[in-house]
């Protein structure tokens, strides 16, 4: 069964995880072979949003910008039997340290 | 006991069992009320089978078949499952396999809201139908039946497992489980409903059966069996209680299982009950153990710091130095959030006004509790006292 973690920061805390944290735990996930995918994306500055309305008109819009203290800040898709082990590859996680959280949400099977 | 008990003591077996093999709560709910069903129709005319919980796991694995045959999305899973059934005839095994287990953990999982999980226990293993969940919370059939509907969502789609933690998981999960069954046992009180406090009781029974060597386990059904023996006295504050109502052989059952919680180690559900076993066993109320009832309640603060705690302990010690030692604690106590529109804190410190001749005093802070009382029954108590002192001169 494959889960989304989705990462989430706190904007107003420093992470005190480093770059080989987030390699080994990319490392210890593909060793697993467990890893499916996974980024970690750029600023929220860079963000940008389309909406296309009734008309089909197209609207670009600057941002979002972070309204709450939690930022996405990136994603990993793991494959894995069930929710515990999920909820355990999200504990192991850097970013759900530091204030920081990781949201788990199970990927919709049709 | 009736059929229909004999049946609610094997559902919870019956439906872990199947849960187990299918992987699939609502599968496993609905094939075992098909089999129940199926035995209430066939036994009164056929006779009770020589096993009758092999004979109800069979039926409700053909039913089971039966119905993944007829539902398309569940297709895949069928040749899995008929190799299941062709490989152990469950016949020829005399017993069903205790898998409650595994159930009491996937119904108490943190991923799981916490109202529901007490709402799920009764209804997967203590067999309750979900209208008899929804009169156990007090809430509307329709509310229940959708916050059952949306837990098993979750458990299913999210894929909940169906496992008991591994030891070390333990310590982090067993208290979940804990509080879900207390949570049964203390909406019982809440309700004054006896026996859904005895159900609370029945499901600490066999989780104690399936973890014997867990202290906390035997210190939680200890605690709930030395605070029901006292329900038929339960009407009246604890020093006002007639003693000879309180039920001697639970108290015995209760007294020896917290000695066994306590022993070797500590947790909070085993010194709960130690402190209810030394108000059980005292013959009246000024001749309790208070220093040691005190000590109890300075360990259960470390263990789980709350101003709950604290006020129950500085009763104690009003109980053990005297009055003013107990109303200068509670006094420090007055800014807690928690206990602002806490009955019980007035009452207490009304108690301690009136005994330290402060009646007016007293008097207010009886009106302030009955203002904040929950039900009928409590403000009348809380009523006489004030007349009682209102009337003295």
């Amino acid at each position: 069964m494959k889960y989304m973690l989705l990462i989430y920061a706190a904007s107003d805390q420093q992470s005190s995880c480093t770059v080989e944290d987030w390699i080994a735990h990319e490392k210890e996930m593909k060793d697993a072979g467990v890893l499916v995918s996974g980024h970690s994306l750029a600023d929220l500055v860079t963000a940008t949003t389309v909406q296309v309305g009734p008309d089909g008109k197209r609207a670009v819009t600057d941002g979002p910008f972070a309204e709450t203290r939690e930022v996405l800040g990136g994603y990993e898709i793991i494959d894995v039997p069930d929710l515990d082990a999920a909820l355990e590859w999200a504990a192991k996680c850097p970013g759900s340290r530091d204030g920081g959280a990781v949201v788990v949400r199970p990927i919709a099977e049709f | 006991m009736n059929v229909e008990q004999v049946f609610r003591e094997e559902r919870g077996r019956l439906l872990a069992t199947l849960v187990k093999r299918f992987g699939d709560l609502d599968l496993a709910e609905e094939v075992t009320s098909d089999a129940i069903e199926a035995a209430l129709r066939h036994w009164p005319v056929d006779g009770v089978p020589d096993r009758p919980g092999a004979w109800l796991l069979t039926t409700a694995r053909r039913k089971a078949v039966d119905r993944l045959r007829r539902d398309q999305v569940h297709a895949a899973r069928l040749a899995l499952l008929q190799v299941e059934v062709d490989r152990a005839d469950p016949a020829t095994t005399d017993a069903l396999p205790d898998e409650r287990l595994e159930l009491f953990f996937t119904c108490a999982h943190p991923a799981l809201p916490e109202e529901d999980r007490g709402a799920l226990i009764l209804r997967c293993l203590a067999g309750f139908t979900t209208p008899e969940v929804a009169r156990a919370y007090l809430v509307p059939v329709t509310t229940m039946q959708q916050r059952i509907v949306r837990a098993k969502k979750k458990i299913r789609e999210a894929r909940i497992p169906f496992r008991v933690p591994d030891p070390h998981e333990l310590p982090e999960r067993l208290p979940g489980v804990l509080q879900a069954v207390y949570s049964i046992f203390t909406e019982g009180y809440a309700a004054q409903r006896a026996d859904l406090a005895g159900e609370a009781i029945r499901l600490a029974r066999i989780l104690r059966a399936l973890l014997p060597g867990e202290r906390e386990v035997t210190g939680l059904l200890a605690l709930m069996l030395l605070v029901h023996a006292r329900r038929d006295a339960r009407s009246e504050l604890l020093e006002d209680q007639d003693r000879t109502l309180w039920d001697r052989d639970m108290i015995d059952e209760g007294s020896a299982l917290a000695e066994a919680a306590l022993t070797g180690g500590h947790g909070p559900y085993g010194v709960q009950a130690a402190i209810n076993a030394l108000h059980d066993e005292a013959p009246d109320f000024a001749s309790t153990d208070w220093p040691q009832i005190a000590a109890l309640y300075d360990v259960l603060n470390k263990l789980t710091p709350s101003p709950v705690i604290a006020l129950n302990r500085a009763v104690a010690i009003a109980m053990r130095d005297g009055p003013s030692a107990g109303l200068a604690l509670l006094d420090e106590l007055a800014a807690e959030p928690r206990l602002r529109d806490y009955h019980p804190y007035r009452v207490a410190r009304a108690g301690l006004l009136h005994r330290l001749g402060r009646a007016g005093e007293a008097a207010q802070a009886y009106r302030e509790a009955i203002a904040l009382a929950g039900t009928e029954s409590e403000r009348d108590f809380l009523r006489r006292r004030l007349t009682a002192i209102e009337g003295q001169p």
